[in-house]
């Protein structure tokens, strides 16, 4: 992954309120389905598991697979009922983890 | 000039060659039935709660927006765990596993898929004790998602 992946969420919500978060991260999600001119098979490489925790807690995670588009967008809700610090994994084939975070305020 | 017998085998022989590549190409429907059983323990899903947004056609398979959601409460002793997103016609059937908590406050997921070709796309839902809800939505593609050269 080349660019910081980006991420979309509330600032601030009301105690119990269903938030929506966005992200979009950047990567070919290379699916090794391909062939290169010379009729190679392009190796596969993709981000294969996505995760989001909120306080250390998992909200949301996906298990991706080659038919994942390139730059993996995810849209999920998360209920929030305090204020705390969302945490975001991105796991490469390659090993390779991109981490995030964004905090919430809570009211 | 090509004779009559000539041109007809032309294009039987086209046909079968394209026959032949989808079937080395695609998840035929029964692989996509294995991965629903395989999800399931071989449970048969429910109809209902799941609702599928795919758009009936499309003309590029490579960044195709897929929303899946279930009607089901999502309490700390009931709640919708899983989302398995299985394709009955890319090179292999399985594309998304959703995974969620009662902390996700619905079941829901939006993500963007490849779609090597016309095809349905199924969707099962497991509830936290261990039930299983199924959809499915047919999607017609012009160009696939490139998986060949």
């Amino acid at each position: 992954m080349t660019e910081k992946p980006r991420i979309r969420l509330p600032k601030r919500a009301r105690k119990g309120e269903i938030i929506q978060i966005r992200t979009l991260a950047s990567h070919v999600m290379e699916s090794g389905f391909r062939r290169d001119r010379a009729g190679n098979v392009v190796p596969r490489k993709i981000i294969n598991r996505f995760t989001c925790t909120f306080n250390d807690r998992p909200v949301f995670a996906c298990d991706l697979e080659p038919a994942i588009a390139a730059n993996p967008y995810f849209e999920f809700s998360v209920k929030v009922t305090e204020n705390g610090t969302f945490k975001f994994s991105w796991v490469d084939d390659d090993g390779t983890v991109v981490t995030a975070e964004e905090a919430i305020i809570v009211r | 000039m090509a004779t009559r017998r000539e041109i007809i085998a032309l294009a039987a022989g086209g046909a079968a060659a394209a026959w032949l590549d989808a079937k080395s190409s695609s998840a035929a429907p029964h692989e996509a039935a294995a991965a629903v059983a395989e999800f399931t323990g071989g449970k048969s899903p429910e109809r209902g709660k799941v609702t599928i947004e795919l758009p009936d056609a499309v003309e590029d398979g490579s960044s195709v927006p897929l929303a899946v959601a279930v009607d089901h409460p999502m309490e700390a002793d009931n709640f919708i765990s899983d989302i398995l997103v299985v394709s009955e016609g890319n090179p292999r059937p399985a594309v998304a596993t959703f995974r969620f908590t009662p902390l996700s406050g619905r079941a829901q997921a939006t993500t963007r898929i490849r779609l090597a070709g016309s095809q349905t796309i199924i969707v099962v839902a497991k509830t936290s004790d261990g039930r299983f809800f199924r959809a499915q939505k047919p999607v017609q593609v012009t160009i696939g998602a490139c998986t060949g050269t």
